[in-house]
């Protein structure tokens, strides 16, 4: 199964009842799959005029109450970001997928890691953060699904997941047997209609700065909240590891394939993939740094969750970088050529 | 003592901060009215808009969404499709509906979904001080049209009801003014033919509303009531501008 689709089924299977679409490759088979597949299980499917249109219909649905997703490519979130902001200020769930492709501007139709930043940091304007999902399979992704639209709800705040073209389009084998019946979540917050109960407004609106801030500090509580329990990583052979490489998605599978490569050649590197890229697994970075000097930062980018590891080293230990932008995929072999140079280099200043 | 005129229920006791002559005033009053008289204040979901029309929350005691400029009809669309026995009605003024959000009205008017849009046609952008909107007429003066609003740079004034009219999805528009009692009476009428006619399931209903902004158009409320009639009546024609049962 595709990754897309399979995010489409893992979706209907946690609940989703509302998608909503406009097309943009290369996520164009989840769109296709929900047209499908959500009419089927009751459910409802619209495309969209637009995806700013598509990320307010998610918000309308989810104010009535409704498991609601949508999804795009780097410059359809462009357009989401405005909804994006909304949803977090009104705090209304919701999941929005990004499979992100080659950018800045209409760039490419390969897979990329270069809206990090976007996704991390709001994405959209005002002072609000989103959780982050980075899965690095389709069998991830379709267990990720669920727990997206638990955490929405929980917390009552959009989640993203990013994926890239690669995940969004490779086939894998996939199981859905571990997607539970959706977990019930008080919506006392919902527009039914005023029946027997006072009526209630959602809004983002508070013309007085001092509602305003204390809004903002509401949320920001929130925002804490997550970091301290939502923070999902993998450790990959770093126990012994002379070198950590973090990378995420399918950057971080491929470097999977160039660690096997270095490890028969005897070299110790080991991997830290993060899985929640906001809330950011900055304190096993940390703590691996009191052992381990060298990082090595891979993406599909220019360079921006380096930023995060920069954080979340506080000027300890030495960060390397490759990067590759526009849509390229390095191979594993590739990969692991670059990351033994640095590791000779490494273990050369070490002798100094 | 019989009693002839009291608040209606679905009206919060709060004051309006419209200023003095403004129709929007006028219009909230006839949209709870309604919701009264046809008991649907269980049953009503309103999303509002950005610009004046906003805080019609803080007036409505139903329940109420605010939403992006420009957005109201993509919203209602997605509480109406979970929501379909609810009555779901976006109110918009012409900046929010004509300019930002014409993709979004255009559309959910086209798919036919069975909402209606309250449409507030007042020629300017009121809240952000009374720039040109979409709605301006040709010569009319705003803060963005100093020497007049002039076609040749700046375009023509928009018949939001005669565009939607050529959609198959739209069932039922109308435009009123509320400029005097008896078109007052008749904007009443008219909300309550919408929201009946989207309560059968009728496909999209939108009544556009010419509504006085004398603090914008640099008229008393008296002159403004009687340029309605006079000049703007002559570009936006008053009545049915299609309804299919």
């Amino acid at each position: 199964m595709s990754g897309n689709a399979a995010l489409g089924e893992a979706a209907v299977l946690a609940g989703c009842t509302c998608y909503f679409g406009y097309p943009i490759t290369p996520q164009n088979e989840l769109t296709e799959y929900m047209a499908k597949r959500v009419p089927e299980a009751g459910g409802i499917f619209i495309q969209s005029e637009s995806e700013i249109a598509a990320i307010n219909m998610v918000l309308g649905a989810s104010v009535a109450g409704a498991r609601a997703m949508t999804s795009s490519s780097s410059p359809g979130m462009s357009l989401k970001q405005e909804g994006i902001s909304y949803l977090a200020a009104d705090e209304l769930p919701a999941v929005v997928v990004n499979m992100v492709r080659g950018g800045p501007g209409m760039g490419n139709i390969s897979p990329a890691q270069s809206d990090y930043l976007q996704a991390t940091r709001g994405g959209g304007h005002g002072d609000y953060r989103t959780i982050v999902l980075a899965p690095g399979s389709v069998q991830e992704l379709a267990d990720i699904v669920p727990l997206a639209f638990d955490l929405a709800e929980a917390y009552r705040n959009p989640v993203i997941i990013l994926g890239d073209g690669m995940l969004g389009q490779m086939m894998e084998p996939v199981s859905f047997d571990n997607i539970k019946p959706p977990k019930e979540y008080p919506k006392d917050y919902i527009l039914t209609g005023a029946r027997g109960r006072p009526s209630r407004m959602v809004r983002s609106l508070l013309f007085d700065t001092k509602e305003e801030e204390e809004h903002n500090w509401k949320l920001f509580r929130k925002y804490q909240r997550m970091e301290q329990n939502e923070v999902r990583y993998e450790k990959y052979l770093v126990d012994d590891a002379e070198m950590i490489v973090v990378a995420y998605g399918i950057g971080a599978r491929i470097v999977k394939g160039a660690i096997k490569r270095l490890r028969q050649e005897n070299l110790k590197i080991g991997m830290i993939r993060p899985i929640t890229l906001w809330p950011f697994p900055a304190k096993i970075i940390r703590e691996t740094a009191n052992r381990v000097t060298d990082f090595f930062v891979f993406e599909m980018s220019t360079g921006q969750m380096i930023e995060d590891v920069r954080l979340a080293l506080e000027g300890k230990g030495h960060i390397h970088f490759y990067g590759r932008p526009g849509g390229v995929i390095p191979t594993p072999i590739e990969l692991s050529r670059v990351i033994s140079r640095h590791y000779y280099q490494q273990s050369h200043r070490g002798k100094k | 003592m019989k009693q002839v005129y009291a608040r209606p229920k679905s009206l919060k006791p709060a004051h309006f901060h419209y200023c003095p002559g403004c129709g929007h005033g006028i219009i909230g009053r006839l949209i709870v009215e309604v919701i009264d008289e046809m008991d649907l204040r269980e049953k009503a979901i309103c999303v509002a808009p950005a610009g004046c029309g906003m805080l019609v929350y803080n007036y409505f005691d139903i329940d109420t969404l605010e939403s992006a400029h420009g957005r109201g009809a993509a919203v209602a669309t997605g509480i109406k499709r979970v929501r379909p026995e609810n009555l779901v009605f976006s109110y918009q003024g012409d900046g929010d509906l004509a300019a930002i959000g014409t993709a979004e009205g255009f559309h959910a008017a086209n798919r036919g979904e069975p909402i209606t849009i309250i449409f507030v046609n007042n020629g300017v952008y009121g809240m952000t001080g009374g720039q040109m909107a979409p709605t301006t007429l040709s010569e009319q003066v705003t803060t963005t049209t100093p020497s007049g609003r002039n076609a040749a740079t700046a375009g023509h004034p928009v018949r939001i009801c005669e565009v939607f009219a050529v959609l198959d999805g739209t069932t039922y528009l109308e435009r009123v003014a509320v400029n005097k009692p008896a078109a007052i009476i008749k904007a009443k009428k008219t909300i309550a033919k919408a929201f009946r006619n989207q309560l059968k399931g009728n496909g999209f209903s939108l009544v556009e509303i010419l509504s006085p902004c004398p603090t914008n158009w640099k008229m008393s409320p008296i002159d403004s009531c009687r340029w309605i009639d006079d000049v703007m009546a002559k570009q936006f024609p008053l009545g049915v501008i299609k309804d299919v049962p």
